[in-house]
């Protein structure tokens, strides 16, 4: 392994473990700022939203069964189903899809 | 514990850790019970993390470094930005900035977790239990009746961790051999999984739904147009755009304090 690849993956353990260390080191008692606390509650959510799309429709080979993944995986999100279901059943449309249309 | 000896105004937190968990059998069992509950995590964390490593291997990662990287981090988003950014031989402080942002996430849920603790738990085993925290870990963690016995959460990172990093390792060796149309189909599992984690929120609260929507519609659009495309990396977009629309979400629509 070179050394910038070490470089930047100990920065990423270092500053990824001290993000879930300090609230329970620093924070003992409930943040009051409103804004502070409504900005944490919608930051989990929308990066995951913008590293989603159009990310998803990106990386498979026809954009058409990126789509597909998108809608299949909200919709099976949206009635309940757990990460893993949903992780599947995007790969399994992302496959027959592309075995079929190509 | 040591910090008992510190002048903190809560030592009291520090002091007593043999009465934390009331018991050799009990912090057994609960260890057990979190290795019991560890174990569908684990099967999800292999199969995403598989589609991880191949995205690893890119950033020039190797079986051995992308089991230690993924053992030690454990963040499915963390790992992805990280990744990318690392391929795209981004710059370290854009890899650190990148690693805050998309684990912010877990600053709150480490707030969350601090009112969870027994007020006998050490800060060691805080400490211990906050370094566990993924979105899944965290999910039955706070789930656990009562206070958290810190056992529990071990016992289910004791089994779902290795799985991720064994994932990742198994990815970056075999995500070569596969041909193209499986790795295609397994570059979408960890967006799947994402869409797991925020849809069900959006479908309770409206204005979840609103961010997530207006999330998609920007970055959409700001890998559609030329300019911001060619001078604004991925990375960067993820960063820029959950400071502006979590703040302006922030701002209209403010959470409702329950206090």
């Amino acid at each position: 392994m070179n050394g910038r690849l070490f470089i930047y993956l100990l920065i990423t353990v270092l500053v990824t473990n001290m993000i879930r260390i300090l609230p329970v080191t620093l924070i003992r008692r409930q943040i009051t700022n409103r804004f502070v606390r409504s900005f944490l509650y919608y930051v989990p959510y929308v990066t995951l939203a913008v590293m989603t799309f159009p990310a998803i429709v990106e990386a498979t080979q026809i954009p058409m069964a990126g789509i597909a993944a998108l809608i299949a995986g909200i919709v099976a999100a949206w009635y309940g189903l757990g990460l893993f279901p949903v992780s599947i059943i995007c790969c399994a449309i992302v496959f027959l899809l592309e075995l079929f249309l190509r | 514990m040591t910090d008992a000896g510190r002048n903190n105004k809560e030592t009291a937190v520090g002091t007593d850790s043999k009465a934390v968990d009331g018991g050799r059998t009990e912090t057994r069992r609960a260890f057990l019970n979190g290795m019991r509950d560890g174990l569908p995590i684990g099967f999800g964390y292999f199969a995403v993390a598989f589609s991880l490593g191949i995205i690893a291997k890119k950033a020039g990662l190797i079986a051995l470094t992308g089991f230690f990287s993924s053992l030690t981090i454990r963040a499915s988003a963390g790992e992805y930005g990280a990744y990318t950014l690392i391929a795209a031989g981004a710059a370290f402080s854009e890899v650190a900035l990148m690693a805050v942002i998309t684990n912010l996430r877990y600053l709150l849920m480490g707030a969350s977790l601090s009112q969870k603790f027994s007020p006998r738990t050490s800060l060691l085993k805080r400490i211990l239990v906050a370094c566990c925290i993924t979105d899944e870990i965290f999910g039955i963690s706070i789930a656990y009746k009562g206070y958290l016995a810190p056992a529990y959460t071990f016992g289910a990172t004791f089994v779902g961790a290795p799985m991720w990093a064994l994932g990742t390792m198994c990815g970056i060796i075999a995500g070569g051999t596969l041909s193209a149309g499986v790795v295609s189909a397994l570059s979408v599992a960890l967006y799947g999984m994402f869409l797991a984690i925020i849809i069900p929120p959006a479908r309770q609260d409206k204005a979840v739904l609103i961010a997530v929507i207006i999330s998609f519609i920007l970055s959409w659009t700001f890998s559609t147009i030329e300019w911001t495309s060619t001078n604004i990396s991925s990375g960067m977009r993820t960063i820029i755009l959950t400071i502006l629309i979590s703040a302006v979400m922030a701002a209209v629509k403010p959470i409702k304090t329950s206090d």
